[in-house]
């Protein structure tokens, strides 16, 4: 593992927000680096910046200062639309609210991402199909977001997330609105697809259990990673 | 792209009464528009009926003066008329004023001659020219009372001390589509006859002259070469086309017929605002699944279109409604108004002109939302959530 090139680098990552005249330092300053195959827990109070830090990572925000490689792309250069281009095939998003969309169905949800693949409506299925069932809900594929418990919706977000096969997965308190068995499941799920299909796990939570599936757990407090 | 057009549909109808609401503007709106524009064009059928080789010759001081009967035979001796006929307005009421229609007392002979899309049987026309109490009636007037030949109708005087009684000789159809069919004329010497014995100082007047001319060109000479032989009379004459005649009838509600058109494109504008409302309510609420489709890599591009697309939707379905609706409307309309508005049909180019304008503002509608959606930063629409 040693021998590898890290999966993400981060070097002197900045970031503040301006609220009204005031300036809100976020992050300060942060360096670290996640080797590939790894699975991190982000954990941290309130307020603290997982939450930026994560979307700086997934290149949904943008930093003040300092530079992201991820998976040998240098993302802090990148323009915004060879970001959404580059999220589209790099990242998968699983949130704590799931963010299905209550109009599509759960294959439809699924199929999301692929339309901005090449491929073909019967592939789109097919895909889509194959990660319902790893997932186990092969038997809900027609259900809309409405129709499904909060773990089943949060197993249907996994599936849009991992369709793409993409090299990072990164959640936002993923058991942060569900019930304990519902949490276990997702935990679970999320562990398998760390140890057997391979992929890098980023996972902010502050939940004690969640971050015990991790393997490596780092702390941010006041914009500082210990 | 048939997944992104069931997604738009989705979206469309994911609030059905905000957008139930919309296409019911949308449509009340196109059809308010559509009978405001008919209306208009139904003002004006009587200038687009006129033919351009009649002239009429009035009074100069104005249209309620008279001018002596003796005027037809020197006009008759001008170049270029080739007919001249004569008529008066008698406003007669047939049963009570409710009942309002356009009645006139003509020379019989001349005038049919000089009105030829009035068509008459040739049967009915004889009946007419050979019955001094025969009056012409329009088949549109003849539908509205259930006339037939040979029935009695009786118009009491408004602007003449007398009532007359008369029997449908003839019921007239129109030649072409926007001939009036609604009027009622009847022989001009029953009229003076009767007036005559009441009081003979009104009687052999004429309220105005057509002339039938040879050359439309000759309109201008013939006009300026009738009016110059009454000249420094007691009763001076206007003589102008038909055209010119209609028009300023229309001029006295130039004004109005102003306001109906300003009328009817602020209505065009109003619809604009309720869509542009209804997209931005909508996008508003949907900020945070626009940064979730944003996350998973759609781009400006594609959000933009969502949103078009879905004020499209809404704002077509409304056009089509419209079209829809605007016939039944427009029948609807003339059953309660056709009185006003002899001439009154719906205008196929209307539905080209809904169809650009709802166009317009479902793109004008969704500009607006769809920048604010793809402005908003991923972070602070995923904050939204929750
Ligand atoms: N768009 C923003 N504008 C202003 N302040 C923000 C914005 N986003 C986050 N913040 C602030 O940044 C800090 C860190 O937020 P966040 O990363 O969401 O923390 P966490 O996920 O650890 O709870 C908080 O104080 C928050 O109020
Ligand atoms: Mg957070």
């Amino acid at each position: 593992m040693e021998s590898k090139e890290p999966i993400v680098q981060i070097r002197d990552l900045s970031k503040s927000y301006r609220r009204g005249s005031q300036q809100i330092k976020v992050l300060e300053d942060i360096s670290f680096e996640i080797a590939e195959g790894e699975f991190l827990a982000l954990m941290g109070p309130s307020g603290s910046g997982k939450t930026t830090l994560l979307n700086l990572i997934a290149g949904i925000d943008k930093s003040d200062k300092g530079g992201i490689v991820v998976g040998g792309v240098q993302i802090t250069s990148l323009s915004e639309n060879e970001l959404a281009r580059w999220r589209a095939l790099n990242v998968g998003f699983i949130f704590q609210f799931y963010n299905l969309i209550p109009v599509l169905t759960a294959i439809e949800n699924v199929e999301l991402p692929l339309l901005l693949t090449g491929l073909s409506k019967s592939e789109r299925t097919e895909h889509a199909m194959a990660v319902l069932d790893l997932v186990g809900l092969s038997d809900r594929t027609e259900h809309y977001p409405g129709q499904l418990s909060g773990g089943q919706q949060q197993r249907v977000a996994i599936a849009r997330a991992i369709v793409t096969d993409p090299v990072i997965l990164v959640a936002d308190e993923p058991t942060g609105d569900l019930d304990r068995v519902s949490a276990q499941e997702v935990l679970s799920m999320m562990e398998n697809l760390n140890t057997q299909l391979g992929k890098t796990v980023i996972m902010v939570t502050h939940d004690p259990r969640a971050a015990s599936t991790a393997h490596i757990v780092r702390t941010l407090e006041k914009g500082i990673l210990t | 792209m048939i997944f992104a057009l069931k997604l738009i549909f989705k979206n469309a109808f994911r609030h059905k009464t905000r957008t139930l609401l919309t296409i019911s503007s949308v449509v009340i709106a196109l059809v308010a528009f559509g009978l405001l524009r008919t209306v208009v064009s139904a003002w004006y059928a009587g200038v687009a009926a006129s033919s351009a080789t009649r002239l009429v010759t009035r009074n100069s001081i104005s249209l309620t003066f008279p001018l002596p009967l003796a005027y037809k035979d020197k006009i008759k001796q001008v170049k270029g008329v080739t007919v001249v006929s004569w008529g008066s307005w008698f406003g007669g009421i047939y049963i009570n004023e409710k009942n309002f229609f356009a009645n006139f007392a003509v020379d019989p002979g001349s005038y049919l001659k000089l009105y030829p899309e009035y068509v008459i049987t040739p049967e009915q026309k004889t009946a007419f020219l050979n019955d001094r109490r025969g009056a012409v009636a329009g088949i549109k007037l003849a539908q509205r009372f259930g006339w037939k030949t040979g029935d009695l109708v009786t118009l009491k005087g408004t602007i003449y001390p007398v009532d007359l009684d008369f029997v449908i000789r003839a019921i007239y159809k129109g030649r072409d589509k926007n001939t009036d069919e609604s009027q009622f004329f009847f022989n001009w010497d029953y009229l003076n006859e009767s007036i005559k014995k009441v009081s003979p100082g009104r009687a052999d007047q004429a309220g105005f002259f057509i002339e039938g001319i040879s050359d439309p060109l000759l309109a201008p000479s013939i006009s300026a070469e009738i009016d110059s032989l009454f000249k420094n009379s007691l009763a001076e004459t206007i003589t102008e086309t038909e055209k010119s005649f209609q028009l300023s009838f229309i001029s006295m509600t130039e004004a109005l017929l102003m306001v109906i058109q300003l009328v009817s494109f602020v209505i065009i504008a109003i619809i604009m605002a309720v869509a542009a409302n209804t997209m931005s309510m909508t996008v508003r609420e949907r900020i945070g699944e626009y940064a979730v489709l944003k996350t998973l890599g759609f781009g400006s591009f594609r959000i933009a279109g969502l949103i078009a697309g879905e004020s499209m939707v809404i704002v077509m379905t409304g056009c089509a409604l419209g079209i829809a609706l605007t016939y039944p409307a427009a029948h609807a309309f003339r059953d309660q108004l056709g009185d006003y508005f002899p001439v009154f049909n719906v205008d196929g180019r209307l539905f080209i002109f809904y169809a650009a304008a709802s166009a317009l503002v479902g793109l004008v509608a969704a500009i607006f939302p769809a920048w604010r959606a793809i402005r908003t930063p991923i972070a602070e629409g995923l904050r939204r959530i929750g």
